[in-house]
């Protein structure tokens, strides 16, 4: 059924179709960032097509992707005939991709939600501003280089010395997940979650702060140079067999 | 209530005891609440307050939707960082004495959400009398924060206090409850 849109798709657009794939069977397009409301209200007005039904448009940060950082994808559905297709587009930095709240009102808030989450900007939407997080909060939490234990508080927190709690309430309260042993965890050794609970059960000690750095550094290390040794080794590969 | 004495002479009976006693028993048997329920642990503390656990034969049952007429502020689910203002502010407005208890693990420690949307603890922002752990705690256990509240009321004591644990007997045969006797 979604193959007859990507057909229709081609046939209307042709090389503006940068790429399409039906993995498991979802169907999925790619278009440059200039034609993303083009193809979206095709979608829409298209007699054939008539995608009226918007499901989600979100983002996905590849961090260690020089070109574009950011993938935005728009997911929507057709009542009247059934079909369904993921339109999907790669995104620079600070580029700002053409709003389609004009098409669907529901993408209103997915693309402030959108902004407040990675910071990609739509144009000429109407009211860009944060839909969840608050006004005073600095940066995009779901950016993949936003450090994951920094809060970011709108009333300080009391510091008062006088408050004891009992296990499992504490300093480590929470699941402090930087400061889990993931390689014993992986290594089927130990599931707990909380390390004071793992303390109090004797399962393990716990880590410190500092270990638990020094852990994360070895890891990124021994990651970094099992990829360089596998890319070399591809290399070599190549170089043998032409 | 502190220490009584009764005082049986000529058919006339005088009961002693000291003032602050009798005002800190008045204060517990009467808590006017303030429900701040946020989150999922919301439908274990409606069931603590309908008729089957009944929070009603502590004198706790009138919820009172504004803070200048509680005196126990129950912090019931997760606080984002979000809310923080709003449940200090709420917090700030009601009147002395007043007493918090943070209802369920999020309230008491921000739970699993370890990340940039929640406040680890609402004593993090203000301070709480009973922790309740539990995701979410039974009735049961609310009710037991609940007397522990009480008995600190009467006790004047302010240091904070976490619900412990019990063992159900039956689960756990020829073995007694343990906690408080």
């Amino acid at each position: 059924m979604s193959q007859a849109v990507v057909d229709r798709l081609r046939a209307q657009f042709g090389e503006r179709i940068l790429e399409t794939s039906d993995a498991f069977g979802d169907h999925e397009v790619r278009v440059a960032v200039k034609d993303w409301v083009d193809v979206a209200r095709c979608m829409k007005d298209d007699a054939e097509l008539q995608m009226d039904h918007f499901i989600d448009l979100t983002a996905i940060d590849y961090p260690e992707r020089q070109a574009a950082r950011f993938d935005v994808t728009l997911t929507m559905r057709s009542s009247r005939n059934g079909a369904r297709i993921r339109v999907r587009t790669q995104v620079r930095d600070g580029e700002e991709p053409g709003t389609l709240s004009g098409i669907w009102a529901g993408a209103n808030w997915a693309e402030r939600e959108v902004w407040d989450m990675f910071g990609i900007k739509f144009k000429d939407h109407p009211d860009m501003r944060r839909i969840l997080l608050y006004e005073e909060f600095v940066g995009h939490p779901l950016r993949k280089d936003y450090p994951i234990d920094k809060a970011q508080p709108l009333v300080p927190y009391r510091e008062e010395s006088e408050i004891v709690k009992l296990p499992p309430f504490g300093i480590e309260e929470g699941q402090p997940f930087a400061r889990i042993d993931w390689e014993s965890r992986l290594a089927g050794r130990d599931y707990q979650v909380s390390p004071s609970i793992g303390v109090q059960q004797g399962q393990r000690r716990t880590l410190s702060d500092s270990e638990a750095a020094e852990q994360i550094q070895a890891r990124i290390e021994a990651r970094m140079a099992r990829e360089a040794a596998e890319a070399s080794e591809e290399t070599s590969k190549e170089g043998s067999g032409e | 209530m502190g220490e009584l004495k009764v005082l049986n002479g000529g058919g006339e009976v005088a009961v002693t005891t000291r003032l602050s006693d009798l005002l800190q028993w008045a204060r517990k048997w009467s808590l006017f609440q303030y429900p701040f329920v946020t989150a999922c642990c919301g439908m274990e503390f409606m069931a603590t307050a309908a008729p089957r656990y009944d929070i009603a034969r502590f004198g706790a049952e009138a919820p009172r939707f504004s803070p200048r007429q509680s005196d126990v502020l129950w912090v019931v689910g997760t606080i984002s960082q979000r809310q923080g203002p709003v449940v200090r502010r709420i917090w700030e407005q009601m009147a002395d004495p007043k007493w918090v208890i943070a209802f369920g693990t999020c309230a008491s420690c921000g739970g699993f959400y370890d990340n940039y949307t929640t406040i680890p603890g609402v004593d993090k922002v203000i301070p709480v009398d009973v922790y309740i752990p539990g995701c979410p705690p039974r009735p049961e256990a609310v009710l037991d924060a609940l007397m522990l509240l009480q008995e600190k009321i009467q006790a004047n004591d302010r240091k904070p206090i976490v619900v412990p644990p019990k063992l159900v007997p039956e689960r756990a045969p020829g073995r007694t409850v343990k906690g408080k006797s």
